[in-house]
């Protein structure tokens, strides 16, 4: 596959990252990244600490606005403001797992469905049927997201008293909960066991074709054998500057990626 | 247990707990209408009971003091939604129970200067001070969906004092210091049947359960689970397509038009609308209130609206019960209560950190697993 380039006809579908730069004050924190993540594609963002991985997803999510550059989904130029993101079918996960520890586990999937929730202020006000049909519904939706994920036993509980991997799969399928068409995926294995990890990467590789929604995922991880082994292209960043883009073997044999990491992490991912 | 092993497991276990959660929510029940108003229901049962037994005993006073207790509750069940729901610390509800009495009482006296005066124009002047505190509640709310933490808590206390300076500073129209007074209508035609009093303690439990009712609505809709994602982590409600600003502006809207009906029944109640009653005093008892009723729950604001009318009641039975110079008596007046409120504050956070709420519900807890294993 070609690499990304700014051809404006490249962005036929998905996500399209054009020029994209970004300072803090006088930091570069990202110049003249583009990239593009097409439909049912799950494509890695890696570099060393500092690279820009972070500040891209908060790009892509409307927290950081870039100095330069612009983005597209579908064709279509993208504005991002975080709590528009679902309805312009992105959801994200967060480092870490960000679930809301006040709500039950099925209570932070049917926040994830907000977007599709239609009741009305006066409805909800005064509990009309409506509301609770809704309600139902969100329920039921939030279950069989449980379910698909295996954690559906821990439907009631609330997410501090479980175990780590199991919120973890609770704040994926809070994002799935959304009916993204893109998935961003901050850090997914930080924290996780060897095994989880594995469990995690089968997750991940079944998400594009999940549903026949041809999803696409963008993920950006410190963990290079999951990369490697989930991804169908993968961008290196370092230092804000793209350096190298291609499949897991092509990134692997760049020695611009090798240098940048000083070896280790890639002589390891090669191992 | 390996993950792989866990994950088959509740494969299994999900499809079962999907069908406890559709037979949960069945039933007429089931639905939350149903089940809030019968509660409604029976709460205005034993309050009207109870309102008789009261009125039987001969003492007006204690009718008078239910329907403070209804009227602290607007407030109360208002402040606790905002604060332990939407985790918007508010040190001014105060000033919008003002604004809700000042509302209801310029109401009242313009209503009685056409001659009108008849039941109905409570309802009206109960409703006008609810709309004045949604008014002023939306624009504080506006600047508070702004701030967080001691900059709110700052903010809040500025409107606390600000809003009885207003009265005292525009006094043509709110008649400064000492407020404004009037009689409060009421169905007069059977006296015999209906005293003041009585009457005073119906309205009160009818706006109370109306705030309890709407707020326990609200609360179990999905609007309640936005409240509480946003006071959760503001990032991950973002994320999850909630619009943070607009959450936070409608919880305070909402809380300043319970509070709002809180002030405007304490005026309709007390036939006054004065300054010195909706002091910043108010605002840190109000949510000194909430906290030891229990943070959040709608039932603590019950606990905590309680204590607002028991505890200065109590304070005053101390001060007169101990013979005491009038100068010292007269300083402890009005502090005692203060004083001991604090003091109650850091016991129940030492005993209880839920709350006299947390405390009931471990306690019958506890009751009802000792039962549970004496019955195996």
């Amino acid at each position: 596959m070609s690499p990304p380039t700014g051809d404006p006809s490249a962005a036929d579908g998905g996500l399209s990252l054009r020029d994209i730069g970004v300072r803090f004050g006088g930091l570069v924190a990202l110049e003249g990244v583009s990239l593009q993540v097409r439909p049912g594609r799950v494509v890695g963002v890696i570099g060393p600490n500092g690279a820009g991985k972070t500040t891209l997803f908060n790009v892509v999510c409307g927290f950081v606005k870039p100095s330069t550059g612009s983005m597209t989904v579908d064709g279509r130029p993208f504005q991002p403001r975080p709590h528009r993101l679902n309805a312009d079918g992105i959801a994200r996960t967060l480092q870490g797992v960000g679930l809301f520890d006040h709500l039950t586990v099925v209570e932070n999937v049917m926040a994830g469905a907000t977007n599709e929730a239609r009741t009305g202020f006066f409805a909800g006000l005064l509990a009309l049927p409506g509301s609770d049909r809704e309600e139902r519904r969100l329920r039921e939706f939030a279950m069989e997201l449980l379910a698909e994920l295996g954690v559906a036993a821990y439907a009631r509980a609330y997410p501090q008293t479980l175990p780590y991997a199991v919120r973890k799969r609770i704040a994926v399928a809070r994002a799935l909960a959304a009916r993204p068409r893109l998935m961003l995926l901050d850090e997914p294995a930080g924290g996780l066991g060897h095994d989880d990890i594995q469990e995690l990467g089968a997750l991940i590789r079944g998400l594009p074709a999940r549903g026949g929604l041809n999803c696409a995922v963008m993920l950006v991880e410190h963990h290079m054998d999951l990369v490697m082994s989930v991804c169908d292209e993968i961008n290196v960043l370092d230092f804000g500057r793209l350096i190298a883009h291609g499949t897991p073997a092509e990134v692997k044999a760049n020695p611009k990626v090798l240098e940048a990491y000083l070896g280790a992490d890639v002589e390891e991912a090669a191992a | 247990m390996t993950a792989t092993e866990e994950v088959e497991n509740t494969r299994t276990q999900g499809a079962t707990t999907l069908a406890r959660a559709s037979t949960v929510r069945g039933g007429a029940f089931g639905r939350t209408l149903v089940r809030h108003a019968v509660y409604a229901l029976v709460a205005i049962v034993v309050l009207i009971v109870l309102t008789s037994a009261l009125a039987g005993t001969g003492n007006t006073f204690l009718n008078y003091q239910l329907a403070m207790v209804c009227a602290y509750l607007c407030a109360t069940a208002g402040l606790t939604f905002l604060t332990g729901i939407n985790g918007q610390l508010s040190l001014g509800h105060g000033a919008l129970m003002a604004t809700g009495a000042y509302g209801a009482a310029l109401t009242i006296r313009a209503l009685a200067d056409r001659g009108i005066e008849a039941v109905w124009a409570v309802f009206v002047a109960l409703l006008v001070g609810v709309l004045a505190a949604l008014v002023v509640g939306a624009v504080i709310g506006a600047a508070a969906a702004r701030l967080r933490g001691p900059y709110l808590a700052g903010v809040t206390t500025v409107i606390a004092i600000v809003v009885p300076a207003i009265t005292t500073t525009f006094d043509g129209i709110f008649k400064g210091d000492q407020g404004l007074s009037f009689v409060t209508p009421s169905p007069g035609a059977v006296p015999a049947l209906l005293s003041n009093e009585e009457w005073q303690a119906y309205l009160g439990i009818g706006c109370a359960v109306l705030v309890m009712f709407l707020l326990a609505n609200l609360i179990s809709s999905r609007f309640g689970r936005q409240f509480r994602a946003v006071a959760n982590d503001e990032v991950a409600a973002k994320l999850s397509g909630i619009n943070i600003a607009r959450t936070q502006v409608l919880a305070f809207v909402v809380s300043a038009g319970c509070a709002g009906l809180g002030g405007a029944l304490m005026a309709a109640i007390t036939q006054q609308a004065a300054p010195g009653a909706y002091s910043l005093t108010l605002s840190l008892y109000l949510l000194m209130a909430i906290v030891i009723g229990g943070l959040g729950s709608l039932a603590g604001a019950v606990w905590g609206a309680l204590l607002l009318v028991a505890l200065p009641d109590l304070s005053t039975r101390i001060t007169d019960s101990l013979e005491l110079s009038p100068d010292l008596a007269q300083k402890l007046d009005g502090n005692l209560a203060l004083a001991i409120f604090g003091l109650f504050l850091i016991i129940v956070m030492i005993v209880a950190p839920g709350g006299i709420q947390g405390l009931v519900r471990r306690l019958s807890g506890r009751l009802s697993a000792r039962r549970r294993s004496a019955g195996s």
